[in-house]
């Protein structure tokens, strides 16, 4: 343990002026983050520098400029292979080179955490302004069939919980988490409280406890998620981006491919309930509803609060998981109300996902907007009157 | 024989379905052979040693050994390493690629690892063709040869690697070809044990997909070949120009030290959480 007191470690609770960017480094710091690789890109560049300053200074910590965002991600799983609670943050055009690394990654079952900044889109777009463009990417972004888990936060503080939420949950289930934020949100500053690392409950990936020759690399169980060694820890094993039996060895055979595959998808299904969490805002009468996330669902509270005011019986769904799809919490909102507004910075990436489990049940309104400017609560009052 | 054996035995999978991928006359067993001889010589663990490789028949060969190993994406064996080594300095990281994988998907890692000197032992197995995808040209196909996609004639310049690796700053670089056994146990084992990014270019034939559409006949025919023109780089000097321009230079053209990435980043931290002068 260091005994001297350097100038920059503060105590450990705290609370901080901070971006919503800082707050994803305090919120990984606090997970137990101990790698980052990373390639800059607006408007996710302050979570690589802050990272770059911070990381160095903590035992164990390395922070790593690759030459781009393959090789970054590349690196985080090699990291993560290796032991290390490993991420990296990007924005749009990196995210879409990361693509074939998510799948390898959740072909191999390796934990990790990639935050998405979304800006203005398709290609370069607008590098400064807030969008939504990246959602269906994060889920579908890369080829072949695979599960994944897609986070959100809206606020600063939550930008601190949900890393410190995706980190677990991909150490958890041993799969890739990606956290979506928009550029308002990583760039807006606000007081957070930065709580004791004790009250946070930290989950780390479950390591193999049987003897080496005992061991089997992806061996199927109740729970679907094998535990897993660290390269180096004595369990030698192989680790590939193909369809693989039980051992890791490279295989085609039906049977086996249908196992793995069941397997991955299981592992999110079976845990659905741990996964999905969502936000209700004066939801138990409400009459109308909006469903949201990112700065958007900001936007969408306070109308919802003004709507109130005004008598009308409006309410408030936020999603803070998106991928897997909270569907029951949305089902249940769909049948309770009678419209459902689903504003987003983009064409629609959302609120398809709510007309796909709607069934009739709901008049879905959407509201959409993707010149880089924020939806007003205004915006979302009016079509709340209307409904 | 019983040693041979034994060491079979000791560093090959024995739970790996075989046969193995590979097609009869094919380099990349030799060097698959001289990996595991000279890591053994080494007197190096199993578990201490992570072979990353690419895709295609040099990446395939990681799946046999009894080493941690790491299938990787296409291109990409030189970040995974790199993340890796970064991660564990303690681990002995070799990357295995082909010369399409390292080269030209992969060659943009290739300069950077090199640059960064990252303590990585890479390895290309070089046989101057895309083997598994079915014998397209890759940016090491010599002018004028043939493949599946240059059914023309290449008409494109070739990369020579120990060029690229020297002007990236690799700190060892050296080349043998599979028919050098001995030189290529020597370079092999001097680049495991030196620190930073240290690179071994192996020359080997692929002739079911390079040689017979380059007027190979047999696969003993491309081995001739190798033997009449990889000349060692001390002999280079007595030639001529004109013949000394026809010939591949193997041997040792690197060898240079300068502090590894995990060594300078190790400096950083003593220096963040001891406050030791800088």
């Amino acid at each position: 343990m260091p005994t001297k007191v350097k100038k920059n470690q503060r105590k450990e609770e705290r609370a901080i002026f901070a971006l919503g960017n800082e707050a994803v480094v305090e919120g990984a710091l606090l997970a137990g983050c101990s790698f980052f690789a990373g390639y800059p890109i607006t408007p996710s560049t302050e979570i690589a520098e802050i990272m770059a300053e911070r990381l160095p200074g903590i035992p164990e910590g390395v922070f790593i400029q690759m030459e781009d965002e393959i090789a970054s991600l590349g690196a985080v799983i090699g990291a993560s292979l290796a032991g290390r609670k490993s991420m990296t943050a990007t924005s749009g055009p990196g995210f879409s080179l990361m693509q074939e690394h998510i799948g390898y990654a959740s072909m191999t079952e390796t934990p990790l955490v990639i935050v998405n900044v979304m800006r203005g889109g398709p290609s370069t777009g607008m590098p400064t302004s807030p969008a939504q463009g990246d959602v269906q990417q994060a889920r579908w972004g890369t080829h072949g069939d695979h599960p994944i888990i897609v986070l959100s936060a809206s606020d600063v503080q939550e930008c601190l919980d949900m890393t410190v939420r995706a980190f677990n949950l991909s150490e958890k289930y041993r799969s890739p988490v990606i956290l979506l934020l928009d550029e308002i949100t990583a760039h807006t500053r606000e007081k957070i409280h930065i709580p004791d690392r004790e009250t946070y409950e930290i989950f780390s990936r479950i390591k193999p406890t049987m003897p080496p020759e005992w061991f089997v690399p992806y061996e199927e169980s109740m729970r679907g998620v094998p535990p897993m060694p660290a390269l180096g820890d004595g369990y030698r094993f192989h680790v590939t981006g193909l369809t693989h039996d039980v051992n890791g060895y490279p295989t085609s055979r039906p049977d086996e491919v249908e196992k793995l595959m069941q397997r991955l998808f299981r592992k999110i299904d079976q845990f659905f309930y741990d996964i999905q969490i969502v936000e209700e805002t004066a939801c138990e009468d409400a009459e109308v509803a909006v469903i949201a996330y990112g700065c958007v669902a900001r936007s969408a509270h306070l109308a919802v609060l003004q709507a109130r005011e005004k008598g009308i019986k409006a309410g408030l769904l936020k999603l803070k998981t998106l991928f897997p799809f909270p569907r029951p919490a949305v089902d249940r909102i769909i049948r309770q109300c009678r419209t459902v507004i689903v504003p987003e910075l983009n064409m629609g990436q959302m609120s398809r996902e709510v007309k796909r489990v709607n069934d009739g049940h709901s008049r879905i309104r959407t509201l959409n907007r993707i010149d880089g400017q924020i939806i007003t609560p205004a915006e979302i009052l009016k079509l709340l009157q209307k409904a | 024989m019983a040693e041979v054996t034994q060491l079979i035995h000791h560093y090959l999978r024995h739970n790996k379905r075989f046969p193995h991928v590979l097609c009869p006359g094919c380099g990349h067993g030799i060097v698959l052979g001289s990996l595991v001889r000279c890591v053994h010589q080494l007197g190096l663990s199993k578990d201490e040693v992570v072979l990353v490789a690419g895709i295609g028949c040099s990446g395939r060969i990681a799946v046999y050994v009894d080493f941690n190993t790491v299938h990787t994406t296409h291109g990409r064996a030189l970040t995974f390493a790199t993340g890796i080594k970064m991660a564990n300095p303690k681990l002995k990281v070799i990357a295995v690629m082909g010369d399409g994988d390292a080269l030209s998907i992969g060659g943009n890692h290739f300069l950077h690892a090199a640059r960064r000197n990252i303590g990585v032992t890479a390895l290309i197995l070089n046989n101057n063709i895309y083997g598994m995808t079915g014998g397209q040209s890759s940016s090491t196909t010599a002018e004028n040869c043939y493949s599946t996609t240059s059914p023309y004639g290449q008409q494109e310049q070739s990369f020579d690697i120990v060029n690229l690796a020297k002007a990236a700053g690799a700190p060892y670089v050296a080349r043998s070809t599979v028919l050098h056994v001995k030189l290529l146990d020597r370079i092999l084992t001097t680049a495991l044990e030196r620190p930073g990014f240290n690179l071994v270019e192996v020359l080997t034939p692929c002739h079911t997909q390079f040689g017979r559409k380059n007027k190979f006949k047999t696969n003993v025919d491309m081995y001739q070949w190798y033997k009449k023109n990889a000349t060692p780089i001390e002999a280079l000097d007595k030639l001529s120009e004109a013949e000394r321009a026809k010939r591949t230079p193997i041997g040792i053209f690197v060898e240079e030290n300068r502090p590894s990435l995990e060594e300078r980043h190790a400096a950083i931290k003593a220096r963040l959480t001891d406050g030791a002068p800088s």
